[in-house]
């Protein structure tokens, strides 16, 4: 059973482009993305800000807007096939037709992906918390200042829950402030009267009410102070044993990731330039900006050495450079890179599944891929160059 | 209060003579406004008792989270705010940080770096006024040649080149790193001694911020600038300080060289911070545990009714009955190390029995 939900793919992304329509030019926030989630995994994706980490996250739930546009590209979801006894208490998924009678989307074959894409407004409403929720940034804009958190929570059972019953949906929603770690009396309390972290936790009860299979987070805990910020890392970690959802976790802090995800995608520019298991990632990075991005961080323990970082900016995402997006910021950039499109492919002699979208690993133009400790020297000397200026 | 003037009577009051900027128990009181005009006085505890020395060539991190009253105490070593009781020092004389023509000289020693690029640059002007205001201000400079001259001179040496292209940048036209590096040549250009860098890169990218970080090293070796770097990363503070100071609640509770303070933490207080920071190293020594387990939970009190004693007493796994009664005083545990914490002295448990049992 466990290694059933192991493999499974839940969400698969294929090829998905978002574009802003801006008047002075489009702003190509997400190209060609393509990734596979599957059931109860952790998936990190990181990147700087402007890297269409949360365009991404915001075109899986369908909740763009204009000038924002998906231009290509499919999301398919594989919804759990019905007998899965663990949730039998789900209220299937059902439509409301126009003559008032409900139908069921995943009628006849349970095993057909549904393309998020072609769904439409009423179809969605039906997915979304259902199967897909989504924890906002700021946990102090995400929730209603005049409600009560309780009645927040009782506002979505309402909602996608019709037959339950006013004490049901009491029972449901204290039921839920215990699973995140609050006790039920707060409820009654306004967001104001919440802290910070409590806050979150109301925010990540909401999302977990009708026990979706997705759960999107997008930067949950920055505006969080690293105490509360690893007490609601537990809690997610814990709740993701309990309840087995599958995550996909959005922020920049790359040392966060390396703790909680499975995998790790790394996103540059609208692309994702490289994907691994947290692992693979932090002992041997392959691609030149996820050893910048990693060694961005300075380290707790160990020698202390003199770090880098980046050097440069990211790119104005309106005129991406040509080739690889990070070749004027990347030390070890060669001719190939300025002029072709480096794709996502496995690395010369990995079989882990890390993959990654560098000309360096790319048998046809360097006959020897650079070991993790060439990246490091590479960055090295770019370190002692900008320092005698 | 009775008891902090016991605690404080305990503590002597050392004079570092090679000190540039001291800070001698400031303590800093908001007053809060009631609707109810016989209710009692209600007063914020922001900052209480804190004594700090900065020094020339030297950075020091002052490390705690958000409401540990870190912001407050850099803006009363700016002049910002004027201490409740306490008195800052610079060059080993009382500072005065009232009236204009005071402030003012002080301010050409003491300069504060905000945390926010965005909104501490005004956005209806181009670098040339940010960085010609304190140039004319303080350093009397006579004619436009020579104001230009010094603003390149200035762009270059926070790595803004080219610089003859900054000059006539509006904020909106910078990246956030820019714009802060835009905020400390501000800050250079009065020739300070004491920089104040109040979270100089939390609002910055993650591949920038090393960027930031480095230039500010590099100034402080080049011009021997006594450094306050305040952060809520620990992490960061190893990196960039000598010296770190840990807050809680608006109270001390640790400091020392960095390196000791963050290997062998011995406020509960700062073992909690330090564990609970993330730290891709636990990876390789051991992949199975992923998060570890929190030793203390709940928040940060209330500054307004702050609980009695040692602020971290209802959070701290290692509470005793005199934490809640007494505020600690300083101990001193050798190596420049100090901490306020009755685990370590001025209490009943030895230092040796509680290093095993954390």
């Amino acid at each position: 059973m466990v290694t059933n939900i192991q493999t499974n793919t839940l969400l698969e992304v294929k090829d998905l482009t978002v574009d802003y329509l801006a008047s002075n030019g489009t702003v190509h926030a997400v190209t060609d993305v393509s990734f596979s989630l599957r059931r109860g995994e952790i998936l990190g994706l990181a990147g700087e800000s402007g890297s269409g980490k949360s365009t991404l996250a915001y075109a899986i739930t369908r909740l763009l807007r204009p000038p924002a546009m998906i231009s290509g590209g499919e999301i398919l979801y594989y919804p759990r096939s019905s007998h899965d006894e663990q949730h039998t208490s789900r209220v299937t998924l059902t439509r409301l037709l126009k003559n008032g009678k409900r139908e069921r989307i995943k009628s006849g074959n349970e095993e057909q992906p549904i393309d998020l894409l072609q769904l439409s407004p009423a179809q969605l409403r039906d997915i979304r918390w259902n199967d897909l929720a989504i924890v906002f940034q700021s946990a102090m804009n995400a929730l209603n200042p005049v409600m009560t958190v309780g009645a927040q929570i009782m506002d979505v059972l309402r909602t996608h829950r019709p037959g339950m019953g006013p004490d049901a949906r009491k029972q449901r929603a204290s039921e839920l402030f215990q699973l995140v770690g609050i006790a039920s009396d707060r409820l009654r309390s306004y967001p104001h009267e919440l802290s910070g972290g409590m806050r979150q936790r109301a925010i990540i009860a909401i999302a977990l009410a009708l026990s979706p299979e997705v759960l999107i987070m997008d930067e949950p805990t920055t505006a969080l102070d690293v105490v509360v910020q690893r007490e609601i890392l537990t809690e997610i970690m814990r709740l993701r044993e309990k309840l087995s959802f599958s995550v996909i976790f959005i922020t920049h802090d790359l040392s966060l990731l390396l703790e909680l995800a499975d995998n790790v995608a790394i996103m540059y520019a609208g692309r994702i330039v490289e994907k691994a298991s947290r692992r693979d990632l932090y002992l041997h990075p392959l691609h030149p900006y996820s050893y910048g991005l990693l060694n961005s961080f300075p380290a707790l323990h160990g020698p202390r050495r003199k770090m880098s970082g980046i050097p440069g900016s990211p790119p104005d995402l309106r005129a991406v450079p040509p080739g690889c997006a990070f070749h004027p910021r990347c030390p070890l950039a060669f001719d190939t890179c300025r002029a072709v499109l480096p794709e996502l492919r496995a690395a010369q002699g990995e079989d882990s599944g890390q993959v990654v979208a560098c000309h360096l690993y790319d048998p046809r133009f360097k006959a020897e891929p650079p070991s993790t400790s060439d990246l490091a020297s590479k960055y090295e000397a770019l370190a002692e160059g900008s320092d005698s200026k | 209060m009775n008891d902090l003037a016991q605690a404080l009577e305990g503590t002597t009051i050392h004079h570092h003579p090679d000190a540039i900027l001291e800070a001698v128990q400031l303590r800093k009181m908001f007053p809060l406004r009631s609707l109810n005009l016989f209710g009692a006085k209600q007063v914020v505890h922001a900052v209480e008792d804190t004594s700090l020395a900065l020094y020339p060539g030297r950075a020091t991190a002052l490390v705690g989270e958000s409401g540990s009253g870190k912001t407050t105490i850099a803006r009363m070593l700016a002049g910002l705010y004027s201490p409740t009781s306490g008195t800052v020092r610079f060059r080993g004389e009382r500072a005065k940080l009232t009236g204009g023509p005071h402030l003012r000289t002080y301010r050409r020693h003491v300069q504060l770096i905000l945390q926010d690029p965005f909104s501490s640059l005004n956005p209806v002007h181009d670098v040339r006024y940010h960085l010609g205001r304190p140039l004319h201000i303080y350093n009397h400079i006579r004619g436009r040649t020579q104001e230009t001259e010094q603003i390149l001179s200035l762009l270059n040496r926070v790595n803004l080149s080219p610089a003859e292209q900054f000059i006539q940048k509006y904020p909106h036209q910078l990246s956030g790193g820019q714009r802060q590096r835009v905020a400390i040549a501000r800050a250079l250009a009065v020739q300070p001694e004491v920089l104040l860098a109040d979270e100089p890169v939390s609002m910055l990218d993650v591949s920038i911020r090393l960027d930031v970080l480095n230039l500010l090293l590099r100034l402080k070796e080049e011009e021997r600038l006594a450094l306050l770097f305040i952060t809520h990363d620990i992490a960061s503070a190893r990196y960039f300080a000598e010296d770190t100071l840990v807050m809680y609640a608006g109270q001390m509770v640790e400091g020392g060289p960095s390196e000791e303070v963050i290997e062998r933490p011995v406020h509960p207080y700062t073992q909690l911070l330090i564990s609970a920071a993330p730290d891709p190293g636990r990876l390789s020594a051991d992949s199975n545990k992923s998060v570890s387990d929190l030793p203390a939970r709940g928040e940060i009190p209330s500054l307004i009714n702050p609980p009695s004693g040692c602020r971290f007493h209802p959070r701290c796994p290692h509470a005793m009955p005199v934490c809640s009664q007494r505020v600690p005083g300083r101990t001193e545990l050798g190596g420049g190390r100090w901490t306020h914490c009755f685990l370590y002295g001025e209490g009943e448990t030895s230092c040796e029995k509680s290093n095993q049992n954390l």
